[in-house]
């Protein structure tokens, strides 16, 4: 398959973002027009309800999808550098299923207290989120990690076991559940982004930048990584050092996102992957790449989501596959000609 | 300077892989080790390379414990070629040769010179913007042998370098076989310290100042080609009859079997 190059593709995609960014804001179950919300955003106040919408609902939740969407995919990129398998996701360390675990023990065990009972204005359901996913993480890590390092192979065992266990668990808490439970576990699973608040956009805005900024200076060690791990020491790389970091940073940036927008499926899987088959597999153009893509996915994907159903919501979560799996599909068949 | 492995044992889940090796790979000469499947080659390699520690004795680089170099320092010094590598992303053949630059902080440009350099001295030049995925056995072992050549194309300034190849050639072809003994034989005039892995012993003949012959995890023999190649040491550690000659126009060792 011919390359595009990295730069053009990057370029595309951050002009990209900000136009579905402004699109995005003018839809939903109230329609905005395109200049009050251009105007709304240079600052100039439109009306009380317009700017009530824009900058208490809409905003706050396309920044969400933003910061989300990007440190998913940028996350799954260095994933599946790090375990060499493409088809690899942040889930394989079990942050997702642990995740889902610590939710679901919330909605069952503290379901009375979640309307009233925010801590520091989060949903207890989001803390049991990030404290599951990180444990599992953890779980995962200790397990595949004894004298001589960490084993990828161990580590992608462990996780399936752990990500077993963990749905067992969950199915367990789902079959004492009652109704509404079950309804409200199985809706945080689908993903969604309409919880935004700014406190939210901070916390993940806050984390995303942080990812960003450390996920560079890993990516030499990454492209050395693919040769193999005794390959990338030879070439001067502190493996064990650099597996340790980037498994923190990813079960940070992925148990922060799943804690505030729950399970966003497909992003993290398919968007490295797309972007790679674009531009090929250096990491210091990929994982950034893979964050704007990501970005703009969601940013689409909740915009949709806002209106397909309309005056209800769907899931973001749903929408994300039901547009990325096709074009997905897609690139394979085309790159199935090409060779 | 050298490359020096102190008397070195290897004792891995109840078997003796090593017993006693002492090693000394010279800056600026070719040692070739042979030996029977099993005999602890590639062991030696892991130990010498720092991939696996042993069980007892030192292994030591330019005179300094081995794991007591930087990383980064031991990248600029000394350069390993497995005998596979499994890279299944799709890398152009210069982004591959572009990985051995990253101990380095030459910039770009000069990255960039080395790496057509490289591509150019193993015969891939036009493999350059190839994807390695696509590429036959034969040709992603020469983009790999021009990865390991960039690590060490400039001298470095911690010490002398060294260069480990296991089976280096076992993908290629006559000509590229011959290209690749050439190509070791250049480095070791520059100086460079070269240590392989061969089966072929005619091969290791013809190119080796050192000819290291290992049976069964200890040295069985060691020295120039001349002097210790012999019908009774091919017997004993391969079980099989030869008659050694001489090559008619290089004069070192022809072993016929």
């Amino acid at each position: 398959m011919r390359r595009v190059s990295a730069q053009s593709l990057i370029w595309a995609l951050a002009i990209l973002l900000p136009v579905a960014a402004l699109v995005s804001m003018t839809v939903g179950t109230v329609n905005i027009s395109l200049a009050d919300a251009l105007s709304a955003v240079a600052g100039s106040s439109v009306n009380q309800q317009t700017d009530t919408i824009l900058f208490d609902i809409r905003l706050p939740r396309i920044l969400l999808a933003i910061f989300v969407g990007a440190v998913l995919a940028s996350t799954g990129a260095v994933m599946q550098g790090l375990f060499r398998n493409p088809l690899a996701d942040p889930s394989l360390i079990g942050v997702s299923s642990g995740a889902s675990v610590g939710a679901s023990l919330m909605i069952v065990t503290a379901g009375g207290f979640i309307q009233s009972g925010a801590l520091v204005g989060l949903s207890l359901v989001a803390v049991g989120a990030f404290v599951g996913g990180f444990a599992a993480t953890l779980l995962v890590y200790r397990l595949a990690t004894s004298g001589i390092g960490t084993s990828v192979t161990t580590m992608l065992l462990a996780g399936i076991a752990i990500g077993a266990l963990a749905g067992a668990l969950n199915s367990l808490l789902s079959y004492f559940s009652d109704n509404d439970m079950l309804r409200q576990i199985s809706l945080w699973q689908m993903g969604n982004l309409s919880g935004a608040s700014w406190l939210k956009v901070s916390i993940m805005g806050a984390v995303a930048i942080f990812l960003m900024l450390l996920f560079p200076r890993e990516s030499k060690a990454l492209n050395a990584l693919l040769l193999g791990e005794s390959e990338a020491r030879h070439l001067g790389i502190d493996v064990q050092r650099v597996k340790r970091r980037l498994i923190v940073l990813t079960a940070l940036g992925v148990g922060v996102s799943v804690a505030l927008a729950g399970l966003v499926g497909f992003v993290g899987l398919i968007m490295p992957h797309i972007v790679r088959l674009a531009i090929g597999p250096d990491h210091r153009w990929l994982v950034p790449g893979s964050a704007l893509a990501g970005a703009t996915l969601l940013v689409i994907a909740d915009s949709l989501a806002r209106i397909v159903v309309i005056p209800a919501e769907l899931p973001t979560g749903i929408l994300t596959a039901l547009l990325g799996a096709p074009f997905f599909v897609a690139l394979l068949l085309q790159q199935r000609k090409d060779v | 300077m050298t490359m020096f492995a102190d008397n070195i044992s290897l004792h891995l889940s109840g078997f003796d892989l090593l017993r006693n090796i002492s090693l000394e790979v010279e800056a600026g000469a070719v040692t070739a080790i042979v030996g029977p499947n099993g005999a602890g080659k590639s062991s030696l390699l892991k130990v010498l390379t720092g991939e696996i520690t042993a069980t007892r004795g030192d292994v030591y680089l330019n005179q300094r414990e081995l794991t007591h170099w930087p990383l980064l320092d031991r990248a600029q010094m000394l350069a390993v070629l497995p005998q596979h590598t499994l890279l299944n992303f799709p890398f152009t053949a210069d982004e591959v040769v572009g990985l051995g630059r990253i101990p380095h902080q030459t910039g770009v440009t000069k990255d960039n010179q080395i790496i057509t350099q490289a591509l150019d001295l193993v015969d891939a030049s036009y493999l350059q913007k190839r994807f390695y995925t696509q590429m036959s056995g034969g040709e992603k072992q020469r983009v790999q042998l021009a990865r390991v050549l960039a690590q060490i194309w400039q001298p470095s300034d911690h010490g002398e370098q060294f260069l480990v190849l296991d089976e280096p050639t076992s993908a290629f072809d006559l000509s590229h076989q011959q290209l690749t003994l050439d190509i070791v034989r250049q480095l070791a005039e520059r100086g460079v310290g070269v240590l392989m892995v061969v089966h072929d012993l005619n091969l290791a003949a013809r190119c080796a100042d050192n000819l290291v012959v290992f049976d069964g995890g200890v040295i069985a023999a060691q020295g120039k080609p001349k002097d210790i190649l012999s019908e009774q040491l091919i017997d004993k550690v391969f079980g099989v009859k030869s008659i050694i000659s001489q090559h008619p126009v290089t004069k070192r060792p022809l072993v016929i079997v």
